[in-house]
């Protein structure tokens, strides 16, 4: 299953019991009861909810964390320069093999650009930001070969839909 | 726990902005109308239904943006003024002159977008406004981000009334966080929540608008000066932080109606309390640290930055969900009352901005925000707390003081629901666009993403019909109101 779909699934369960709460609430909001133990209550699931969020939730954030794009491979086997320029991608190479790590050094030449990488499907699969005046080195393993498309994530101007372009991985390995 | 209670004892505020809080709320009221008739119209050029040109979309991004941005910060500015001057005393010209400013700001705007054909989007990042392949010229950059700087000039002396006039009530911003109840015990000259809520607004506020300003001169001097460079990620580090601040800003600042109305409306007490004030203080802070979620895919960023936007995002979560959300919800729960417009629209906003609280904690995971950022996963999670969090907080305070200030319920509430249904469709399909990797900002979608796009339109058409509603309501008793005065 996708990240993005255990995201959405996440959300909507939560967001459906958030709904379910409040839908009890509204309904029975038109009993009237003293306010002192509907307080009291209150004031558990708040405490309870509190620690559920610091036990539960904070040690699952932190550990998430592990999982991080920012520490990149000394010596990834294969290496894509690529920029970004209004409105294209410059990359020098276009073909990889699947299985093996590639390092893409994303620059821009001119504005901000978002360098996504989405598969076959049209799922994006790993993306970091074509900043001016700086390299961001972004790892990843193609493990399906096939047509994978570069589209442009962060706004540039009048052509940015349109920035598009294409890396072909293919079974093997392929000389770095 | 010791509770230093506050009980919420008035009933009418006789503020004495009272002329500006329906100048801004009328002008709100017709921008959003404007605005979401901007956002219809790209979602149906991304449906496939209407063909637009992109230099006019992105015109119309960029507007949308920016003017949502504006009107939520007038419509927020008008609900806490509003209720503050129950407690503190404000000067109201620094109404008037925050919003001659801003209408000053709004024309410079609009010339930039619609006669110079500027298209940068709202946050106006760090050099496109400079390079735009001559799509427009470089006096429509200046003239918008100009007009941007004169809107921010006229918050800032807006924020800094409300600093001066809680300093001069309370003693000092740390009382009127509540600091000497939180940390020395002390019964005395408790703040009420509201006066809390505005403690926190114009903290977060000033700083926000401050680093807003710096970034736009520093763009402006590049204008005029393209040898004069910025660093980018200095620059987007800089817009950022305003600009998260300041949207994050604009719901605490309509916060107020929720915890006014709701005690008045159910007849029980909104407590300061410690958890309360502590909830407030955690949030001054972790708005104001959490703005780098926004830049977990620059990987040039320091990795403690990265470590701050995803675990302190996480943690600013706890105030919204356990104290404001939970705390609205137990007063209203097995309260007795009859529901109708107002009390309906505010249960919307709580619910709003406690479930749009979810996506946007998912998306700052930077795990997830490596597939999902810049998708249309993010205007989901914005939408959802704008939309049904703090658009209903201002509709239910136009409502209120169209019905003359007076909480007994009446009428009946479908077309809050009816909003609700609408605006929560039209949210979830910004998430499905997220989950299905739709980049967001795109003039023109491929096929397989139009449905949801024209999903999206339909439950947009139903949002607009009922806010075009919700807005005349207070607007037809506007003149009475300006008598009433």
């Amino acid at each position: 299953m996708s990240i993005q779909t255990v995201c959405a699934l996440l959300t909507l369960v939560a967001i459906l019991a958030l709904s379910a709460v409040v839908l009890r609430v509204r309904i029975l909001a038109q009993e009237g009861h003293d306010y002192a133990p509907v307080q009291g209550n209150a004031y558990r699931i708040r405490a309870i909810g509190f620690w559920i969020l610091v036990l539960v939730g904070l040690p699952i954030s932190i550990w998430l964390f592990r999982e991080n794009p920012y520490t990149v491979q000394a010596t990834a086997p294969q290496v894509i320069n690529a920029t970004g320029y209004q409105w294209y991608w410059d990359l020098d190479r276009s073909e990889v093999a699947a299985g093996a790590p590639v390092e893409f050094r994303v620059t821009s030449a001119d504005v901000n650009h978002g360098f996504g990488i989405y598969d076959p499907t049209g799922e994006l699969v790993a993306q970091t930001q074509a900043m001016p005046g700086y390299i961001n080195r972004l790892t990843h393993v193609f493990e399906t070969p096939g047509n994978y498309q570069v589209l442009c994530l962060e706004y540039c101007g009048l052509v940015h839909h349109a920035m598009i372009t294409e890396i072909v991985v293919t079974e093997g390995t392929t000389n770095g | 726990m010791a509770d230093a209670t506050y009980t919420q004892g008035r009933v009418a505020t006789a503020d004495r902005g009272r002329l500006w809080v329906v100048l801004y709320l009328a002008t709100t009221g017709l921008v959003l109308l404007l605005m979401m008739l901007a956002g219809l119209w790209m979602r149906l050029a991304q449906s496939g239904w209407l063909y637009t040109d992109p230099a006019l979309f992105y015109e119309l991004m960029t507007v949308h943006g920016t003017g949502m941005v504006g009107i939520a910060a007038l419509g927020g500015a008008a609900v806490l003024w509003h209720f503050l001057s129950a407690y503190v005393r404000l000067n109201a010209w620094v109404m008037g002159a925050n919003f001659a400013l801003f209408l000053i700001g709004v024309v410079a705007i609009l010339v930039a977008e619609f006669i110079g054909g500027f298209g940068g989007g709202w946050t106006f990042l760090y050099p496109l406004p400079a390079i735009s392949q001559d799509v427009w010229p470089a006096w429509a950059a200046a003239m918008h981000m100009g007009g941007l700087l004169v809107i921010g000039v006229g918050f800032l002396i807006w924020c800094l009334e409300l600093a001066r006039a809680i300093i001069a009530t309370y003693g000092g911003l740390g009382r009127g966080l509540g600091w000497h109840v939180l940390f020395r015990g002390s019964t005395q000259n408790v703040p009420p929540p509201t006066v809390v809520a505005a403690t926190m607004v114009t903290i977060v506020t000033t700083l926000a608008l401050i680093a807003g300003a710096a970034v736009l001169v520093m763009s402006l001097v590049n204008l005029a000066f393209p040898a004069v460079e910025i660093n980018p990620l200095l620059a987007k580090n800089l817009i950022y932080f305003f600009g998260h601040t300041f949207i994050n800003a604009t719901i605490y600042m309509g916060v107020a109606v929720v915890y006014e109305l709701l005690p008045r409306i159910t007849g029980r007490p909104w407590k300061t309390s410690k958890v309360f004030l502590a909830a407030w203080t955690l949030s001054t802070t972790m708005v104001l640290i959490i703005f780098p979620h926004h830049l977990m895919m620059d990987f040039a960023m320091p990795i403690w930055a990265m470590v701050i936007g995803q675990i302190f995002s996480y943690v600013n979560s706890f105030p919204v969900l356990i104290v404001t959300g939970l705390g609205a919800l137990a007063i209203l729960h097995r309260s007795g009352i009859r529901w109708d417009m107002v009390s309906t629209l505010l249960l919307t906003s709580v619910f709003g901005w406690m479930a749009g609280v979810i996506p946007a904690v998912i998306d700052a995971t930077v795990v997830v925000n490596s597939v999902m950022h810049n998708t249309l996963w993010v205007p989901g999670h914005f939408h959802f707390y704008l939309l049904l969090g703090l658009l209903p907080m201002i509709f239910a305070f136009m409502i209120y003081l169209a019905r003359d200030e007076d909480v007994t319920p009446r009428g009946g509430d479908l077309m809050a629901i009816l909003y609700l249904a609408f605006g929560l469709t039209f949210v979830t399909m910004f998430l499905v666009g997220g989950w299905a990797s739709v980049p967001r900002r795109w003039a023109e979608h491929l096929p397989e993403w139009q449905i949801w796009d024209q999903i999206a339109v339909i439950m947009a058409s139903g949002v607009i019909t009922l806010a075009t509603i919700f807005v005349a309501m207070f607007l037809v008793r506007m003149p009475a109101m300006l008598r009433a005065r």
